[in-house]
């Protein structure tokens, strides 16, 4: 019983920091941009497919560092070719695009890819368990969580220190007096975005290493990242990352008592939430109206 | 248009705003839609369609036209209205396969099951707005996919609810054999939907319809008239779920079959695009709309196994050059 229990612990951290890495970069864009990414498990799915094309040439270290940054490159230019001629405009048409762009992402991805799952090779080295009691965890599980750790510190880092950090969480607050100050908003805006897709990318390829690869892949990551970003509180990027801890730890211990209720009761939190504090666990009072 | 409602001259306007066009043009429009919705099943099949797809134009146009009374006409903005379609033709299926072998009930049913969900769910979100509203009424949505999508006993699961049908109205000589006679069967639901349309535009006409288009124009004004806001939309949301789900119950009797995908978030992005190529601030948009949608989709999907391509196309295509649809295009250049 102890190690079903310490199984899907494992699996709860492993799912939670997909959600977080997915829901902090739904998040960055969500909080400068004001704009609902539909098509970001599409970019999730890039992310792992680009590892897939590229390790047999790079081997699996250098795709693991390269096809984030390719993810971002496309991101970067969906969002100078087409996201950004709606910003400011009413927030349904922002819906649609990225919703349309989230079809033609899927289908684009089925059509070169093919229907079929993809396994992504990983080295030897990873795919060992980490000691003959605890089969069930291997250091790839060990190492995913490593990876996601680090890329989150990063992040908060970056957003703290640096001053493009800074003018992105400026931004977030009051992007008038930003733009006033003689920052380029437009630019802030795009990086913005590309930044948010990297993190979709990286967990794409860490995700392929896990369950593979599929051209929907990304839509089972989606909606709980959205529940992660309510929960959490939205214009708190702290409160997506205890959101998306908390969603995927309640839907793995629950797998342990009930496994058909482990969705039902990520909806069972997000109601909760609603009811009882409307503004998220960490947000801030009037972010969200 | 902020002052819409206080002054007397641009009030007319709103009337306009309300049926899409003004006088004369207006009552014409009506006969042409009304002349060519009640002859379809005798010139359909003339252009090779088939009067199903004309009864789904219906269904669609009406979930789209009831999603329009939040979106267009309250500027509310709901990216999960699936949900009490789906909702709605869940309830009248199975009502219709475990309770009764009645077509009214099972409408009846379906309707209450859908509009309440909604009701209820639109006092939570009824604070937020913009972006945050439809994220909460998204992830809500979701909630009854997977459920329909888990309780396999009950709802069949993945493939969908079967075993029911719809039964025939009436009593004697009297009964409508809407069960076996495709062409009874869509002058019943042009019946149903001309009673539904006729309630959405008494209500948009009414004092209260013109309330929510002050909010629309402008919310803070409206408050200050001393408006009730909050309550105006959720009583906004709540009338578009029901309507929304008497269109889902009609769903259920077109296909006599209830599929989780009638829930999923993708149909509601369907039914916003709808509204969007008809003309998101229209009357008869979203009607226009859905024909168009569900014409293209059924010519597409028959054509290419990549019609999620085409059909992604024509969302960022409608987004960034005809964001005002078709009859709204229409309405600016008549300015």
């Amino acid at each position: 019983m102890a190690q079903v229990i310490l199984y899907n612990v494992t699996n709860g951290l492993i799912i939670g920091t997909f959600y977080v890495l997915m829901a902090l970069g739904l998040s960055l864009i969500l909080n400068l941009s004001n704009v609902i990414n539909f098509a970001h498990g599409n970019f999730l799915a890039l992310g792992g497919y680009l590892a897939f094309t590229l390790s047999p040439v790079l081997g699996y270290w250098g795709a693991l560092l390269v096809s984030p940054v390719l993810t971002a490159l496309i991101g970067l230019a969906v969002e100078r070719l087409m996201v950004r001629r709606i910003y400011g405009r009413d927030p349904v048409y922002s819906l649609l695009l990225t919703f349309g762009l989230a079809f033609v992402m899927q289908d684009m991805a089925r059509y070169i890819w093919g229907p079929n799952g993809l396994p992504l090779g990983l080295p030897d080295i990873l795919s060992q368990p980490i000691t003959q009691e605890l089969f069930f965890i291997t250091w790839y599980r060990v190492f995913m969580v490593a990876i996601v750790i680090v890329s989150v510190v990063g992040l908060f880092a970056f957003l703290r220190y640096t001053r493009v950090g800074l003018r992105i969480r400026a931004g977030t607050f009051d992007l008038e007096t930003v733009s006033v100050l003689g920052i380029n908003v437009r630019n802030l805006r795009t990086f913005n975005f590309a930044v948010g897709c990297m993190l979709a990318g990286l967990s794409g390829v860490l995700a392929a290493g896990q369950i593979g690869l599929n051209p929907n892949m990304g839509d089972d990551l989606l909606m709980p990242s959205f529940i992660a970003i309510i929960v959490g509180g939205v214009g708190s990027l702290i409160g997506t990352l205890f959101g998306g801890l908390l969603i995927g730890m309640a839907a793995a211990l629950t797998t342990v008592v009930y496994p058909a209720a482990s969705e039902a009761v990520i909806y069972a939190i997000l109601m909760a939430v609603l009811l009882l504090r409307p503004r998220g666990l960490v947000g801030e009072e009037g972010m969200m109206s | 248009m902020t002052t819409a409602v206080v002054a007397g001259k641009p009030a007319e306007k709103t009337s306009a705003a309300v049926a899409g066009l003004a006088g004369r043009q207006r009552i014409v429009l009506l006969i042409a839609i009304w002349a060519a919705l009640a002859t379809v099943p005798f010139w359909l099949p003339l252009l090779g369609g088939y009067t199903a797809l004309a009864g789904r134009v219906l269904v669609f146009g009406l979930a789209a036209m009831g999603l329009n009374m939040l979106l267009g006409f309250t500027g509310v903005l709901s990216f999960g209205h699936a949900a009490y379609f789906g909702l709605g033709a869940y309830g009248a299926g199975l009502t219709l396969r475990y309770l009764v072998h009645s077509t009214p009930l099972a409408m009846l049913a379906g309707t209450l099951f859908g509009g309440l969900a909604g009701t209820l769910f639109g006092l939570l979100i009824v604070r937020r707005r913009g972006v945050y509203f439809a994220m909460c009424t998204i992830a809500f949505g979701q909630l009854w996919y997977y459920l329909a999508y888990s309780w396999n006993s009950f709802t069949g699961g993945f493939d969908g609810l079967r075993d029911f049908h719809r039964e025939a109205i009436g009593w004697g000589a009297l009964t409508l054999d809407i069960g076996n006679k495709p062409t009874v069967f869509y002058f019943f639901l042009l019946a149903v939907f001309a009673a539904a349309v006729a309630l959405m535009g008494f209500l948009l006409r009414s004092p209260f319809g013109r309330t929510l288009l002050a909010i629309r124009e402008n919310e803070r004004r409206a408050r200050f008239l001393g408006i009730p806001v909050e309550r105006h939309i959720w009583l906004s949301f709540s009338i578009s779920c029901f309507f929304t789900a008497l269109a889902g119950t009609l769903y259920a009797l077109l296909n006599n079959f209830a599929d989780p995908l009638a829930l999923h978030y993708s149909l509601s992005g369907y039914f916003v695009v709808m509204t969007v190529i008809g003309g998101m601030r229209t009357f008869w948009g979203p009607l226009l709309g859905a024909a168009v949608f569900v014409v293209l989709q059924d010519y597409i999907s028959s054509m290419t196994v990549n019609w999620m391509s085409f059909i992604g196309v024509i969302f960022i295509l409608v987004v960034l050059f005809f964001p005002r649809g078709l009859l709204g295009t229409r309405r600016y250049a008549a300015k």
